[in-house]
């Protein structure tokens, strides 16, 4: 499978990374390149092969369902680039 | 006072008790030695001063106390990858800028609690995806080792280069790093450094910058073996915080060092023989295992039959996971923001001006493989493949052997900057193909200094173990490591 430069975009959008035009183009001769070199895995025989979900099979561990930190309100934001009483500032996303 | 950056871990670890010198006393030479030389390597992204110097009087307290941790007073330089408390950690990142975080990896706080110090943070590929160290937004870090005769300026490898670089320059006694597919033990060999991936949930992965999550793994790249292993001591734990972190007691990895492999079955598998593969690292491979059989080990042939898939497969799922990861820099939450018409343009300026060329590929093919219609094509298979490579592993080991022993690398450090490399994304992902292996079926790898090739380079050997058995490796590797040598670039900076 290749990717045409309609497609280089779409994914770019799905993404959520700006291209250019110039850079599309580079990209979909990197991506073809990668996309050639992962078509290989078609020549292994997969039937009735289970897919990995886990390196190291154990049971998935639970934790208590308790509070065991919170009122870090100030923590949490500390690092964001525009916040205002504690919330996160975007452009407006509503009319 | 004579240079006290030329001691290891261990023989620093006995002189402190000894009270030959202070804990602040190495800082400081350690903190000498990085101005000094860091402008050559750019190996650190930011010195810690300060911090060093605190942590180093509070190890001289506890030192005369005789309350020692098993780290106390010990320097290392942390990958910029760790969340060290309010200071520089951005994966090397521009979409990081300024992040400061409010908490402390579980793998660093054990190293603090173990009383180490911390020098700063050290250079790295752009959240860890790159095998030169050349994605860095904060630039290349130059391998302390030179082909002989020559001045060209050669990779420390990736993505821990820094650490790796460091490390060999003697800029920290030990380092941490993290290996996704090789990460630890190619910048390792490269350098002719020991480095040490464990198996998977052996460190917790809790305050690690994420990459690809099934495939991450933190740990230690020092100047032997025995430093490698009491590294690896304080850096694992069994952690709640992460729900990977396996329930295992950690041991005492030192003590496996010295022990005699004597009767141990060391597999070879054939399909790690790949085409245009240097002569002399055939000829180093076989020497490795002719030191084995001296040693009184087994030599075993074995085949790994599904070996050449596990690279195009984890081109598949790292960056699925990696796309998946990075979709948290949105210019909202941390880091940079650039500005936009309406919040998707916002999102889209802001990872075009955050991530570097090499990043955007992986998200953008990741992006591509879980989309509608692709994923059992991609994915799905890549899964069932990685099924496969560990039944491969799974096998060999249930046959009776102990250790598996490869290459490291399928070359020795290349030029900053090679043509070829830059060219041809596929081409510099080549480097991982002896390591990636190992990544993708979560067992734990170690890469030891064998030998230096005709241009004076160094060349690393690769030991590959069963699940949670790294004791066998630093008893394994420590073989390598005693019929070889160690290996230590000539000074010029």
């Amino acid at each position: 499978m290749s990717v045409d430069i309609d497609t280089v975009k779409r994914v770019a959008h799905l993404a959520r990374i700006a291209v250019s035009d110039e850079e599309a183009e580079r990209m979909q001769d990197e991506l073809n390149a990668i996309l050639g070199f992962v078509e290989q895995l078609n020549e292994v025989d997969v039937a009735g092969v289970e897919p990995m979900t886990a390196v190291v099979e154990t049971a998935m561990k639970k934790r208590a369902d308790v509070v065991t930190e919170g009122d870090k309100a100030e923590d949490i934001v500390a690092n964001a680039p525009i916040s205002e009483d504690h919330f996160f500032l975007v452009p407006k996303v509503v009319e | 006072m004579s240079d006290l950056t030329k001691f290891t871990i261990a023989e620093a670890r006995e002189k402190l008790k000894g009270g030959e010198f202070t804990a602040s006393e190495l800082t400081e030479a350690y903190l000498t030695a990085i101005d000094a030389a860091n402008a050559s390597f750019n190996a650190y992204v930011e010195v810690t001063h300060d911090h060093a110097r605190e942590m180093a009087k509070a190890s001289d307290e506890k030192l005369v106390k005789g309350e020692a941790g098993a780290l106390e007073g010990i320097p290392l330089g942390i990958k910029d990858l760790y969340a060290t408390r309010g200071v520089h950690t951005q994966a090397c990142s521009h979409v990081l800028d300024r992040f400061l975080p409010h908490y402390e990896s579980t793998v660093t706080a054990n190293l603090w609690a173990d009383g180490a110090v911390m020098l700063g943070k050290l250079n790295m590929d752009e959240f860890a995806m790159g095998s030169s160290n050349e994605t860095s937004y904060y630039g290349p870090v130059l391998n302390p080792w030179k082909s002989r005769g020559s001045n060209a300026e050669l990779v420390p490898g990736g993505s821990s280069g820094g650490s790796a670089a460091s490390v060999a320059a003697h800029l920290c006694a030990g380092a941490t790093a993290t290996d996704t597919g090789g990460s630890i033990r190619q910048p390792a060999a490269f350098t002719g450094t020991v480095g040490i991936k464990p198996t998977y949930g052996r460190c917790s992965r809790w305050g690690i910058v994420a990459f690809a999550s099934s495939l991450d793994q933190a740990g230690p790249i020092a100047r032997d073996v025995r430093d490698a292993a009491i590294m690896l001591k304080s850096m694992a734990s069994v952690d709640d915080r992460d729900t990977t972190s396996v329930d295992v007691p950690v041991p005492d990895y030192e003590a496996a060092i010295g022990k005699s492999v004597k009767g141990m079955k060391i597999g070879i598998p054939k399909e790690y023989r790949v085409d245009g593969m240097p002569e002399e690292i055939d000829a180093l491979w076989k020497k490795g295992a002719e030191w084995f059989r001296d040693a009184g080990a087994e030599l075993v042939d074995i085949s790994l039959p599904h070996t050449k898939y596990a690279l195009p497969a984890y081109y598949i799922v790292a960056p699925a996971e990696a796309s998946s990861n990075l979709a948290r820099y949105d210019g909202v939450r941390y880091g940079l923001r650039q500005e936009g018409s309406d919040i998707i343009d916002m999102y889209e300026k802001t990872r075009a001006a955050g991530f570097g060329a090499e990043v955007k590929r992986r998200v953008m093919i990741g992006t591509y493989v879980l989309s509608a219609g692709y994923y059992d094509a991609y994915y799905l298979r890549a899964q069932k493949v990685r099924t496969l490579i560990k039944r491969d592993f799974e096998q060999a080991f249930a046959a009776g052997v102990d250790a598996i022993l490869t290459p490291a690398t399928p070359s020795a450090a290349f030029g900053i900057a090679d043509q070829a490399m830059a060219a041809d994304p596929v081409k510099m992902y080549l480097n991982d193909v002896f390591t990636v292996t190992v990544n993708m079926a979560g067992l734990p790898g170690i890469a030891v200094p064998a030998g230096l090739d005709g241009q004076g380079l160094p060349l690393g050997l690769q030991l590959i173990g069963r699940p949670f058995d790294e004791e066998t490796l630093f008893q394994t590797a420590h073989v390598i490591e005693q019929a070889a040598g160690r290996f230590e670039p000539d000074r010029w900076w």
